[in-house]
């Protein structure tokens, strides 16, 4: 009777009738293979391996350390952009949120705020930011693409005027800036610690099971109750507190704040990093952890061919050759887990 | 179907009018459903079935008439405030979210958490999905399977499924038959008749095929032009009739 309900026969779910069920070896290997984030492992790891054989420099603490100082910015606010491209949005301003934020940060401080409560002002603005972004784009219903390019620019004058056009220097002394970027290692150890609890909030809490939703079929989630705007309006602010955060940590690990840092490159390699790791673009599904091995395989690549020496103007062809290739290896292994993972397999 | 004579009234519908700009979606809709009753709710595309289902279930609010809910008066705020009543929806566009896995979908907007630190509580969500699924006969190999990789039966037999399961007193499903073969839908009007011996569920079933309508529902209303113009007990009627009201609209509406 149930039959049709389990739909091993029906035409829909079972277009692979008659194949064997596989061994135990077999559904070891395909439990391994449907972990999403295992092609984009794979390619990470063969560009690893590419750059180790070809450079002698490649392997060593100096450069593991140049490569999670390429990673830490991107990964950190990738974290918040794959939340946004899950619920269906994106925001092209987080790179000059990243921007701006040291220049607040300097701006309460020099007016007297001690160190730690000027961060926390600057990250505080960032996120009343993201929650202007989400606001301008729920309530009004602009697209997040115009709403945040307009954003990005007012955020660019912004820093423009404030930092007065030249970099200033970060302040050296004190365990705010020892914690936060000028230790050792300390981005790239935010970076870590803000992938893993983004990962959590998005596969352990209502909240990320909302931003799937949100993004995966808005109008059933609104229809079972969940409030869908203010998932997107807290998902803006949160990439932007992010970007906010990491364009601090970024300006204090190298000494002065600049206000041609960030911008939209930043924010393309944060998208990138989430699209290479499995992010939808169109939402419904992604992982942090995914984004975070997106930025990673960013960063070896950036670095391996620095090591290389290819020449200055060479250098963003041979990249965006590189993006390309990766991509298209893991959409080719994606593909593969897919037809290998499906239930209707075994 | 005598004995449910006598059984309380779940919902009722007084003068429910409802206006989108100048389209004149429900004029003056009068409705009840008793407990453990199947009414039948046909009418033409555009009658207003959908608007009507949208205001019993609280996505949309009346402009003028009210209702009550097991004879109280309320305001239905929202989908939550009704779910929260009991009253439950299977919409037309199934209410599923395909990235996710058959156990999430169960409990969208319901998940249970842990105390202190709200984590899911996916184990128990999976064996409760597996329990609901098994107590209406619904067999779906894998609940962590993602609700994309089924089949249309599957996924409207789990939108049922999860209505069934959280308690819901009044169950509303708009064409749950609509893009299914025979054999499918023949499995949904199974399901629907198990919860009817049941007893303690009411349905509002929104269908085209009339014959399906007379086979499962206790009664049938008919809708047009945004309000009640037939409500007879289905043993008292017949397809015929059924498809003769609706067709006689047809014909002076065409001339």
């Amino acid at each position: 009777m149930t039959d049709a309900l389990t739909g091993r026969h029906t035409r829909q779910t079972d277009p692979t009738t008659g194949k064997p069920p596989p061994g135990r070896a077999a559904s070891v290997a395909s439990s391994l293979i449907r972990v999403k984030e295992l092609s984009i492992l794979l390619v990470t790891i063969a560009a690893g391996i590419y750059f180790s054989l070809t450079n002698a420099g490649f392997n060593s603490t100096e450069n593991y350390h140049t490569i999670a100082q390429y990673v830490a910015p991107w990964a950190i606010v990738a974290a918040g952009q794959v939340m946004l491209l899950i619920c269906g949005e994106i925001d092209l301003s987080a790179g000059f949120v990243f921007t701006l934020s040291p220049f607040l940060l300097i701006g309460f401080n020099h007016a007297g705020v001690p160190l730690f409560w000027s961060l926390i002002a600057a990250l505080l603005i960032s996120a009343v930011i993201g929650t202007a972004n989400g606001l301008i784009r729920t309530v009004f219903g602009l697209p997040a693409f115009i709403t945040t390019l307009g954003m990005a620019f007012l955020l660019q004058g912004l820093a423009l005027i404030l930092s007065g056009g030249s970099p200033v220097s970060a302040p050296t002394e004190g365990w705010v800036v020892t914690w936060f970027g000028r230790g050792p290692w300390t981005e790239f150890a935010w970076a870590l610690v803000i992938v893993a609890v983004m990962q959590v909030v998005l596969s352990a809490s209502r909240f990320g099971i909302y931003t799937q939703a949100s993004g995966g079929n808005p109008v059933a989630a609104a229809e079972s109750g969940i409030r869908i705007n203010r998932v997107k309006v807290i998902n803006f602010a949160l990439t932007s507190t992010l970007a906010g955060l990491a364009g601090i940590l970024q300006g204090t690990r190298v000494g002065s704040y600049d206000p041609t840092n960030g911008g939209f490159n930043t924010m393309f390699f944060a998208v990138a990093a989430a699209v290479i790791g499995g992010t939808a673009l169109l939402g419904g599904s992604g992982t942090v952890v995914g984004a975070f091995l997106g930025a990673l395989l960013l960063g070896i690549v950036y670095d391996g061919f620095n090591l290389t020496g290819i020449n200055a103007s060479a250098f963003p062809l041979v990249l965006g050759i590189a993006i390309l290739i990766a991509m298209l290896l893991n959409v080719y292994l994606t593909l593969l887990r897919k037809r290998m993972s499906s239930p209707r397999g075994h | 179907m005598n004995q449910r004579n006598g059984a309380p009234e779940v919902i009722r519908a007084e003068h429910i009018s409802k206006r989108f700009g100048p389209v004149n979606a429900l004029t003056d809709v009068n409705l009840w459903v008793r407990r453990g009753e199947i009414l039948g709710l046909i009418g033409d595309n555009g009658a207003g079935k959908s608007t009507l289902i949208k205001i019993l279930t609280g996505f949309h609010q009346p402009d003028t008439g009210g209702l009550l809910f097991e004879g109280e008066h309320v305001q239905l705020r929202s989908v939550s405030h009704a779910r929260s009543l009991g009253i439950e929806t299977v919409f037309q566009d199934l209410a599923m979210v395909n990235d996710l896995p058959v156990y999430l979908n169960l409990h969208l907007n319901k998940e249970p958490v842990h105390t202190p630190l709200p984590f899911l509580k996916r184990r128990e969500m999976k064996r409760r999905a597996r329990e609901a699924l098994d107590s209406i006969g619904i067999d779906i190999p894998s609940v962590t399977a993602e609700v994309g990789q089924l089949s249309g039966g599957q996924r409207q037999a789990i939108a049922v499924a999860r209505s069934v399961y959280s308690n819901a007193k009044l169950l509303l499903l708009d064409e749950p038959l609509a893009a299914m073969g025979a054999k499918e839908g023949g499995l949904i009007l199974r399901l629907l008749q198990q919860l009817k011996q049941r007893g303690d569920i009411s349905i509002i079933l929104i269908a085209h095929n009339y014959s399906q309508i007379v086979d499962v529902c206790d009664r049938v209303n008919l809708l047009q032009h945004g309000a009640i113009t037939f409500d007879k007990p289905t043993k008292d009627t017949s397809v015929a009739e059924l498809l003769e009201l609706v067709h006689a609209e047809y014909r002076i509406n065409q001339n």
